[in-house]
């Protein structure tokens, strides 16, 4: 009941799902995809959200509880998440809302300005992995500088050959290294499915 | 204060707040990280509820009175047993159910990340640049397989994979650094044209 159940599901259903993606037939695609596995994935998946609601909320008010370090800003984070739940449950989440003002002036400028951060960061990390201290890292950090130069109008400036170059770095080795890696992965994932639909694999469903 | 311009300087307090981290870390940086973590997930359960809840669960139950829903919708619930001690093995039929997909992995795992790539690499080699691609994705293959020593002339061969995967990775991480440098430039951009532009 705890774990048999459980593994019956995922072997019954992942061996459904197999003969689905070969066989057109009308019980498969219509019925046990159409009118079974869609409704229902969707009715249960919308709980699985407020099972990272949960989780978060947890954290956050132990860590105020423990006096943990930082815990005055789990205040921040609890105020937030209920402003903007209170500003989309009761205003709406229609355009000029407020709901649509905060994610469009707080969390969107903040977000970007996040990712865009990393661009010092992995600058820094670059100068330090990439100090051609062997052949291989001089290649990388000649791959890298020559398609980074190659999108702005500096690089052009430099060299006319520029974008060509960057051109076919993509288009040869980078595709048959990306090539080479996506088999493996695909491989990889292939072989991994397969041991969870056997019920090798059980890590899934946790301890006990 | 116009609406807009007040709506700008919000977005560059929040903006300066999380730039302020290149300086140090700093309680400005600490609160604006938390609260884009709040918001975020705010914005997720809002869209949830709207997007899935109401119209998968809610209008097809209560209003289409389609009622075979509701065992997916208390199957749903049971991923909220996962912090039972006593109960949460409950929350492992949801988890199932979802994995179930695996299933469908396999077929398509196949097809999309072998077939494919396999079929794009077996044409008939008319020129040069098809020539190296071809011996570039055997090379970087051979260099995962470890069921043979990486040695004499088969590793020398090997070595040549790796060559191609660090061309691969200099041209990844260069569209990468691209990638955030344009976001910079989007957010300076911001901040001169949209916030000072206006206050000028």
């Amino acid at each position: 009941m705890k774990k048999t159940i459980p593994l019956l599901i995922v072997i019954v259903g992942g061996l459904i799902w197999v003969v689905w993606a070969f066989s057109p037939h009308y019980v498969l695609q219509e019925v046990f995809y159409n009118q079974f596995y869609l409704p229902w994935a969707y009715a249960s998946a919308s709980f699985a959200m407020l099972l990272g609601v949960l989780s978060l909320t947890m954290m956050h008010s132990n860590k105020i509880k423990m006096r943990a370090p930082k815990w005055q800003y789990s205040y921040f984070f609890f105020a937030s998440f209920v402003i903007t739940c209170l500003a989309g449950f009761i205003g709406g989440i229609q355009k000029g809302g407020l709901f649509m003002w905060m994610f469009e002036n707080v969390q969107m400028p903040m977000s970007a300005t996040m990712f865009s951060l990393l661009a010092f960061y992995m600058a820094s990390a670059a100068y330090k992995a990439f100090r051609a201290r062997s052949p291989e890292a001089t290649v990388l950090l000649i791959a890298a500088i020559v398609v980074m130069l190659a999108q702005v109008p500096l690089g052009v400036k430099l060299s006319k050959h520029l974008p060509t170059i960057s051109q076919w770095i993509l288009d040869v080795p980078n595709l048959a290294s990306k090539r080479g890696i996506m088999l493996g992965v695909g491989l990889g994932s292939v072989a991994t499915s397969l041991k969870i639909l056997l019920g090798i694999e059980r890590s899934y469903l946790g301890g006990d | 204060m116009s609406f807009e311009l007040f709506s700008n300087l919000v977005g560059a307090f929040f903006t300066l707040c999380i730039f302020s981290f290149l300086y140090k870390d700093n309680p400005f940086y600490q609160a604006a990280e938390q609260m884009l973590v709040g918001i975020s997930l705010g914005y997720g359960l809002v869209y949830t509820y709207n997007r899935v809840f109401v119209p998968y669960v809610y209008q097809t139950i209560i209003i289409q009175h389609q009622f075979v829903l509701i065992i997916p919708a208390i199957m749903g619930m049971l991923y909220l047993l996962r912090f039972s001690r006593k109960l949460g093995w409950l929350s492992r039929y949801p988890i199932a159910f979802s994995m179930m997909g695996v299933g469908m992995g396999v077929p398509m795992g196949i097809h999309a990340a072998i077939l494919v790539q396999m079929r794009q690499a077996m044409v008939p080699i008319e020129s040069f640049n098809l020539f190296l691609i071809f011996i570039g994705t055997i090379a970087v293959l051979l260099y995962f397989f470890f069921s043979k020593a990486h040695k004499g002339v088969y590793g020398k061969f090997v070595n040549v994979g790796k060559w191609y995967m660090m061309i691969g990775f200099g041209a990844s991480f260069g569209l990468t650094v691209m990638a955030r440098i344009s976001l910079l430039i989007g957010r300076i951009q911001f901040l001169v044209n949209d916030v000072i532009g206006i206050l000028k």
